[in-house]
């Protein structure tokens, strides 16, 4: 029977509830023990049953995702998911949220958000390869957004660059529905062999458990609680709650667990982030029904007079949870040792099921691992569609007005939303490791892996005003965006790792955002066969003035056969013929402004009806532009996203340095066609001499092709309706691209 | 040719400088880990990139005073080739075995991206593959490449021929608009008075391959082997 530890505070309704369990649950946990729990197990039920740890919320709706489904059925739920890439290699992937770390301290909340999906790859025995996130902000006119811009990217390049993996991609945008909550999510990948992935499993009763890494101190103690509630005028006093990072600790931890793991002698092997000690030990433990027994007072600690319920509850960074064969302790324990790092055995591997933890050999928690890890209550909440859906939606789209097309293109290139994010990469590495072979500010980062002809490419995107405006469709068009991506890289895709960003889902409107979004998100990767194979929820995204856009961000991976035929969205050569590839058009409602950045810009929101997504032209125009990239037709590709076809031709020109000259050559009304958002158009230039063989092979799979012009001269031009409409400087284009984010970041 | 790449904790170049040795100059290569005083019967020892013991101090500052470095100090003084490559840059300077220090960034951001580099002197065993006035596309990613020495040290090392590289426009214009971090005089790169010690903050390493959209980096790299470029 566990005793309560030395300064164990009295268990009263007030403690669980601050906690943040129910009295329902604190209730269940009394059933599950049959008896009062200490401070100590109360604590590690709390945690472990908050959304953040037990998805308690959201798993019923994830179910819909046809990889977690299954791994959940089996218990095959790992750390990050794992895509067989050929050639014996596997690229493992994840992305996660660092959202509200990073509103109330941005820098080491963003640091520590990198260190934290890094873990999550290299504790499967993969060599992290490469980086990205994905930012959201308020409006940069804003000082304390600002402020969080600055020190985020500051904190995301602290820790990514002494690590030493490159930042290669992602994407920031800005609205005022994220100034009081930032979206920090943290994506990452690592090259493994597929005989060689490890595994967060506690096998083999006796078999020792190892702390390895840094000291545990009071830091990041109910993190995960605290992700779990909406962000008020209180937040500022859960700065401790934020963790610190030592990016060098990390460096060494990856370099120290990679090798061990060499050695064969690990059986097993977690990291501990969200709730430390408490959801390594179980997890592991259930993941494979053994127990596992510790003595706290054997965990290296930063501090004196830690109590056991600080140090089960400790998030301090930089720590993993390694079971080692019996007998092969020392081995492994001194290369972590050669690196500097500690490595201790706390406990061994148990046969009876129980987390059993002790100070001093005293008991002072016992409790079942599956019910920490796996029996987390779940709940069916309620879902109502809100009430702004239906208006905007039925608002009618207005032909917007624009009289100079001139400087409305260079007011599009100078929204941050749209502008150049080169103030943004530059501050991150992205080159170490040299393997990058596009570097940021394309569709998506190209890898090489060296000793194969495979390359890799990756994206992250999310457009969430369109899912704001409809979280079903929007959600899928982000999925398809993504992909679109990865083809103009001439990447097939493969599978998707997803961080749902969502408001508080106890109310019927945002988790009605959610299921709709979920439900989006799997059917578009069930039509792509592109899996999501991990994934994170972050709820309880919402200040007292507002909640975010639901933020489904999707970070999607893809195989290029031979890395030399990778595609780049920049002009390459004046005389190349420019050809523009449209999944569904004609007959599609395309060019639609609805959700565009003309839009905002000129009305001040986004509205009006999302047009359909049709999966089998989307796969046809995929098909198309795959096809001929592999068959080296293709000078550049570059999708049409945010600010339309207009934005599209100048970033290609701007990052060739070089002019076009186009004729806009399309059905319909000018102002739709040059600044509409269709989901499946792609810009492409290609040498003369193979512009037929565009066109045949678009052709050959259904894809319009038009062709509108060629590159040279130092202006960008666009023709119609028998006139100029649009004519400016390259120079100039990309002046105004260029300097946009760092004017707004220069004044403060 | 036989190279050693020393290994801090903390280094993070080290498989890429690795890498161009074995792979792309095909020449035998091994790491020496920081404790070792046993530079492997290197004939060149290149200290790589990253950040050593975390840099939490000063660049450079602690690997300075670590076992390998009293043993580079002996080699350099035996007219072995050394090349410090940014965060090993830093390690020399702070090693004294090249003068002046690497000093924040002027805009105090890290950058990372393609700068134009001018060959300032192509008489060094790191050079000798180029020419004078010739332009080269390598990368730089620092937070701390701010060269700074007092101004008659600055002179010396100017009038000895000893900047090796200088950040310039693409067409090799020394100018202040093309300076990244603020270094004085442009400089990027230096020899010590003996000329076989080398620093630079940009990475040769990364410019190597055609897949990575440079090989001026070769420039550095074939010198050291002997000039062949």
């Amino acid at each position: 029977m566990p005793e309560a530890a030395l300064r164990d505070p009295e268990i009263t309704p007030e403690v669980w509830r601050e906690m943040g369990l129910s009295d329902d649950e604190y209730r269940q946990v009394e059933g599950i023990l049959g008896r009062p729990p200490t401070y100590t197990e109360l604590g590690m039920f709390a945690v472990m049953w908050s959304e953040h740890c037990g998805y308690k919320y959201s798993r019923p709706v994830l179910r819909l995702f046809k990889r977690y489904r299954e791994q959940l059925d089996s218990g095959a739920l790992e750390n990050a998911g794992v895509v067989d890439i050929g050639d014996g290699y596997g690229i493992a992937m994840k992305v996660e949220s660092h959202n509200h770390p990073s509103a109330v301290e941005p820098f080491q909340g963003a640091a520590t958000g990198v260190g934290g999906i890094l873990r999550d790859i290299f504790t499967m025995g993969a060599r992290p390869i490469a980086s990205l996130n994905s930012l959201r902000f308020g409006e940069l006119s804003d000082p304390h957004v600002r402020y969080l811009f600055e020190h985020v990217v500051a904190g995301i390049g602290f820790y990514g660059n002494c690590v030493g993996v490159p930042t290669i991609g992602g994407e920031v945008f800005f609205d005022p529905c994220y100034a009081g909550n930032p979206l920090v999510n943290a994506m990452a990948l690592g090259l493994v062999r597929l005989d060689r992935i490890a595994s967060a499993c506690a096998r083999g009763v006796g078999n020792s458990v190892l702390i390895v890494g840094s000291r545990t101190g009071r830091d990041g103690i109910h993190g995960a609680t605290f992700a779990s509630v909406e962000l008020g005028p209180d937040s500022e006093s859960k700065r401790p709650n934020v963790q610190m990072g030592d990016p060098f600790t990390e460096k060494l931890l990856i370099e120290a667990t990679l090798e061990a793991l060499e050695t064969g002698a690990i059986v097993g092997i977690q990291d501990m982030g969200a709730a430390g000690i408490t959801c390594s030990t179980c997890e592991t433990a259930a993941k494979a029904g053994t127990g596992m027994e510790i003595d706290v007072a054997l965990v290296p600690q930063r501090e004196e007079g830690m109590t056991p319920y600080e140090i089960m509850l400790s998030e301090s960074q930089e720590r993993m949870l390694a079971i080692v064969q019996k007998g092969r302790e020392e081995e492994v324990a001194s290369i972590f040792r050669r690196w500097g790092l500690n490595a201790v055995v706390i406990g061994h591997v148990t046969d009876d099921g129980l987390v059993r933890v002790r100070q001093n050999g005293r008991v002072v928690a016992e409790v079942p691992a599956k019910a920490l890890a796996d029996e987390c209550p779940t709940y069916q909440l309620d879902a109502s569609e809100p009430d702004y859906v239906v208006r905007l939606r039925s608002r009618p789209v207005q032909s917007l007005r624009v009289d100079d097309h001139s400087s409305t293109l260079l007011k599009l290139l100078s929204r941050p939303c749209i502008a150049s994010k080169r103030w943004v990469w530059e501050q991150y590495d992205h080159m170490v490791q040299t393997n990058t072979v596009v570097f940021p500010g394309s569709d998506a980062g190209v890898l090489r892996i060296r000793g194969v002809k495979t390359g890799i490419a990756v994206t992250t995107d999310c457009n969430s005003r369109i899912v704001y405006l409809d979280p079903y469709t929007g959600s899928r068009m982000a999925v398809y965006e993504a992909a679109r991506n990865l083809v103009c890289s001439g990447a097939k895709p493969v599978a998707v790792t997803d961080c749902l960003n969502f408001g508080n889902p106890e109310k019927p409107e945002a988790f009605w955002q959610f299921k709709e979004s979920v439900r989006g998100l799997a059917d578009a990767c069930e039509e792509l066969s592109t899996p999501v194979v991990s994934g994170n929820v972050s709820f309880y995204n919402e200040t007292p003035e507002s909640a975010i856009y639901p933020t489904p961000v999707v970070g999607m991976l893809g195989v290029l056969d031979d890395v030399t035929n990778h595609v780049t969205s920049a002009f390459k050569r004046e005389g190349d013929r420019i050809i523009l590839l449209a999944a569904g058009w004609p007959e599609d409602p395309w060019p639609s402004l609805s959700g565009s950045e003309l839009q905002v810009m000129l009305d001040g929101e986004p509205y009006g009806p999302l047009p359909g997504l049709d999966a089998a032209r989307q796969k046809a125009l995929f098909a198309a532009v795959l096809e001929m990239a592999a068959g080296r037709m293709l000078s550049s590709a570059h999708d049409v996203s945010e600010g339309g076809l207009a934005v599209c031709l100048a970033e290609s020109c701007i990052a060739g340095g070089l002019g076009a000259d186009v004729e806009l050559r399309l059905p319909g009304p000018v102002v739709p066609s040059l600044y509409g958002e269709p989901a499946g158009v792609i810009l492409v230039s290609t040498p003369p001499e193979r512009a037929s063989d565009v066109i045949r092979t678009a052709e050959a799979h259904g894809v319009m092709a038009v062709e509108m012009g060629g590159v040279g001269g130092p202006d960008i031009i666009v023709r119609g309706e028998g006139a100029e409409l649009l004519r400016v400087a390259v120079a100039q284009a990309s002046e105004a691209w260029e300097s946009a984010i760092p004017a707004a970041m220069d004044t403060m | 040719m036989k190279f050693a790449v020393l290994r801090f904790p903390g280094s993070n170049c080290d498989q890429d400088a690795y890498f161009a040795a074995l792979n792309v100059l095909r020449q035998p290569v091994e790491y020496v880990w920081h404790e070792s005083t046993d530079l492997a019967g290197a004939d060149c020892v290149i200290i790589p990139g990253g950040f050593s013991y975390g840099d939490y101090l000063r660049c450079g500052a602690v690997a300075a005073l670590s076992p390998v470095m009293g043993a580079v100090r002996k080699f350099a003084a035996s007219g072995g080739l050394v090349i410090g490559i940014c965060n090993g840059f830093q390690i020399l300077c702070e090693s004294g075995l090249l003068p002046g220090v690497l000093l924040r960034n002027r805009g105090l951001r890290f950058i990372c991206r393609h700068v134009h580099l001018r060959l300032e002197n192509a008489d060094t065993p790191f050079t000798r593959s180029g020419t004078v006035g010739k332009v080269l596309s390598i990368p730089i990613a620092h937070g701390e490449g701010n060269y700074f020495a007092d101004e008659s040290t600055l002179r010396e090392l100017e009038d000895s021929g000893r900047v090796i590289l200088r950040y310039c426009g693409p067409g090799g214009e020394i100018e202040d608009r093309y300076n990244p971090n603020g270094a004085a005089r442009n400089i990027a790169g230096i020899v010590n008075r003996e000329g076989n010690v080398a620093g630079m903050m940009p990475h040769p390493e990364r410019a190597c391959e055609p897949i990575l959209g440079s090989e001026d980096g070769l420039v550095i790299l074939n010198s050291i082997l002997g000039g062949r470029a």
